[in-house]
């Protein structure tokens, strides 16, 4: 057999479309103060900083998957009418830009907003520039691709499982979490990944909503974009910091997966 | 007819689809459904297993009605005592087999422990006793049907339902999985609806059979009586017999086309004849003496039969006729070729439509 080439008018855009994905980082590998990184790394704003990050994109995590595998459940397995209108209202924090989520978000949860002002004068709670804010506006501008992986896992199971389940005497309940749910664990694992990876990142919404005050609402993405205005080589610890975290977080997760699948 | 542990009339409107059938089964009683792809075998079996809702008619398990529309009764599947076993069997793929029997107990509030011992019971009683351990996909088809019945099977249901058992299998597993379900069949002391194409299945695992054709039932009786006397072109192929339907007069049956086919047995009106495929000769040329029904025919297809062939002869009896080889050389068979078609009289069976 004759080894194919794949054609130029292919292979010159594929290739150019790599280096374009891959050069900024070796940029940031490059341009890393090697020499002064451990002292640099181990400066108490870096620290609380990532903390912040990790525990904040988990959480938000943890509330998508709460709110959001039933929301996709719903989706996928219950016609309703206007079930094509919600599906598409899902979906629009993922085109909206997310400084207009987070201002959004302002409107109804912050003091004068629609529900932050009853939740501020019924039971004292204020979320906006909070950790808390952090979190909502994270969950907000993430949801979307847990709840889209997590229907699509569910379009793709065999609902007839379901009915087998049904036969052997499991209500609605219990089919979900002993069959529907183990099924399209994967799904949802990817869900929760992409989910995470989101709410790491996320800048714009949280900057808006939380606003950023050190150790309480400035996350990794804030830290780096601040670092910038003042220290470069800092915003380059930083950005370093934050691949190979997340980096290693999915990496470890990926592998988990495959060996026990 | 029997009194009954199952009683059904099952009216399933599915768009230009409608579904008809009145279902008896007696407690112990294994009664199988038979028809042809889309006649309704498998909506049936959803209706009565509540996996399909029922447009009228009633479903009532013993003393229990479980649906009837009309009255605004309905139980959900998940609460009738109705065990099914699906085609592809359906185990759950992340759960081992003993798991899987051990589902439907632990359902109906068994805890743990007894039901893992309960399901390693079923497991032993399907001969799987070593198997507990294995995912569904570490199965071959044949041990995945057990392990589907012994699921079935462990909720002790009063009615059980299977859908193609046997369909799934390749044909010398199918062969000792049928010996072994009707094993089974004969153990369960509750009434089984068995949902088949293949006549063989209903014929060796079932007490009773019900034929339905476009969602209503065309025959039902048990075994010898169906095949003896077929009542639809649908049931006649499945047992492997002609069948005509005419007129009948003196010793006549005058089908539609006009030709008249001899027959031995006293009808009037309405009829069906039917005989055999091996019944049928063939000559070269036109045979001479006794009461015989004889025709000119054309040959069609021709096809390997057991140990002979099968010829489909058309002409004004559109019929199929069983050869030896030797004879179909002899007579130098291929399809095309005009050749004579005979039937004694004796060999026939005809009776009131």
């Amino acid at each position: 057999m004759r080894r194919r080439r794949a054609p130029l008018a292919l292979a010159v855009p594929a290739v150019l479309g790599l280096l374009f994905l891959v050069l900024p980082l070796v940029g940031l590998l490059y341009r890393a103060p090697w020499s002064t990184l451990p002292e640099r790394l181990t400066e108490p704003g870096i620290l609380s900083a990532l903390r912040l990050s990790l525990l904040t994109a988990t959480i938000a995590t943890l509330v998508c998957l709460v709110l959001g595998v039933p929301l996709a459940w719903l989706l996928a397995r219950v016609s309703f009418p206007g079930r094509r209108l919600v599906r598409a209202l899902v979906t629009v924090p993922l085109v909206l830009p997310p400084v207009v989520g987070g201002v959004a978000l302002l409107l109804v949860f912050g003091r004068r907003g629609l529900i932050g002002e009853w939740l501020d004068s019924t039971f004292g709670i204020t979320l906006p520039f909070t950790t808390a804010g952090v979190v909502i506006a994270e969950a907000f501008v993430a949801m979307p691709f847990l709840i889209i992986a997590v229907e699509g896992a569910l379009r793709g199971a065999d609902a007839r499982y379901e009915e087998a389940a049904a036969t052997l005497g499991a209500g609605r309940w219990t089919t979900f979490t002993h069959v529907t749910l183990p099924l399209v664990a994967p799904g949802v694992a990817a869900g929760a990944v992409l989910c995470w990876a989101r709410a790491l990142g996320e800048f714009g919404a949280t900057i808006t909503f939380a606003g950023n005050f050190p150790g309480k609402t400035q996350t990794m993405p804030l830290a780096v974009y601040l670092a910038l205005e003042t220290d470069l080589e800092a915003a380059i610890v930083l950005s370093l910091l934050l691949l190979i975290v997340s980096v290693a977080i999915l990496a470890s997760l990926r592998d988990k997966w495959i060996s026990s699948a | 007819m029997t009194g009954g542990l199952l009683d059904a009339r099952l009216v399933v409107d599915r768009g230009a689809f409608r579904l008809d059938a009145h279902l008896r089964i007696a407690a112990g009683e294994v009664l199988a459904l038979l028809g042809p792809n889309g006649a309704g075998k498998t909506t049936a079996l959803r209706a009565l297993a509540g996996l399909e809702p029922l447009t009228a008619g009633h479903v009532t398990l013993g003393e229990r009605v479980l649906d009837r529309p009309d009255a605004r009764v309905w139980t959900p599947p998940e609460r009738r005592p109705i065990g099914v076993v699906f085609q592809d069997y359906l185990l759950f793929p992340h759960l081992s087999a003993l798991d899987n029997i051990a589902f439907g107990p632990r359902r109906h509030g068994v805890d743990r422990r007894r039901a893992r011992a309960e399901a390693g019971d079923w497991l032993a009683r399907v001969g799987l006793a070593e198997l507990g351990k294995r995912k569904p996909r570490q199965l071959s088809g044949g041990q995945a049907q057990r392990v589907a019945l012994a699921r079935a099977l462990a909720t002790h249901p009063e009615l059980l339902l299977l859908d193609e058992p046997l369909a799934a299998l390749d044909a010398r597993t199918r062969l000792d999985t049928r010996v072994e379900l009707q094993r089974h069949l004969a153990e369960h002391p509750g009434a089984t609806l068995l949902v088949t194409h293949d006549p063989l299945d209903a014929l060796v695992l079932a007490d009773r059979l019900v034929v339905i054709e476009d969602g209503a039932v065309v025959q039902e009786g048990d075994a010898a009586a169906v095949t003896a006397r077929p009542r639809t072109d649908y049931v006649a192929r499945l047992v492997g017999l002609n069948l005509y339907r005419g007129n009948a007069s003196d010793h006549g049956v005058r089908l539609a086309d006009g030709f008249t086919l001899a027959v031995t047995d006293r009808v009037s009106g309405e009829a069906f004849v039917a005989f055999r495929p091996s019944a049928v000769a063939i000559y070269s040329d036109r045979p001479a003496g006794s009461p015989r029904n004889v025709w000119a025919a054309t040959v069609g297809g021709i096809q390997r039969h057991g140990d002979n062939l099968r010829v489909v002869l058309h002409g004004p009896v559109e019929a199929a006729a069983d050869v030896t080889p030797p004879a179909a050389a002899e007579l130098g068979l291929r399809p095309g070729q005009q050749v004579w078609a005979a039937v004694k009289a004796t060999e026939t069976h005809a009776y009131p439509a």
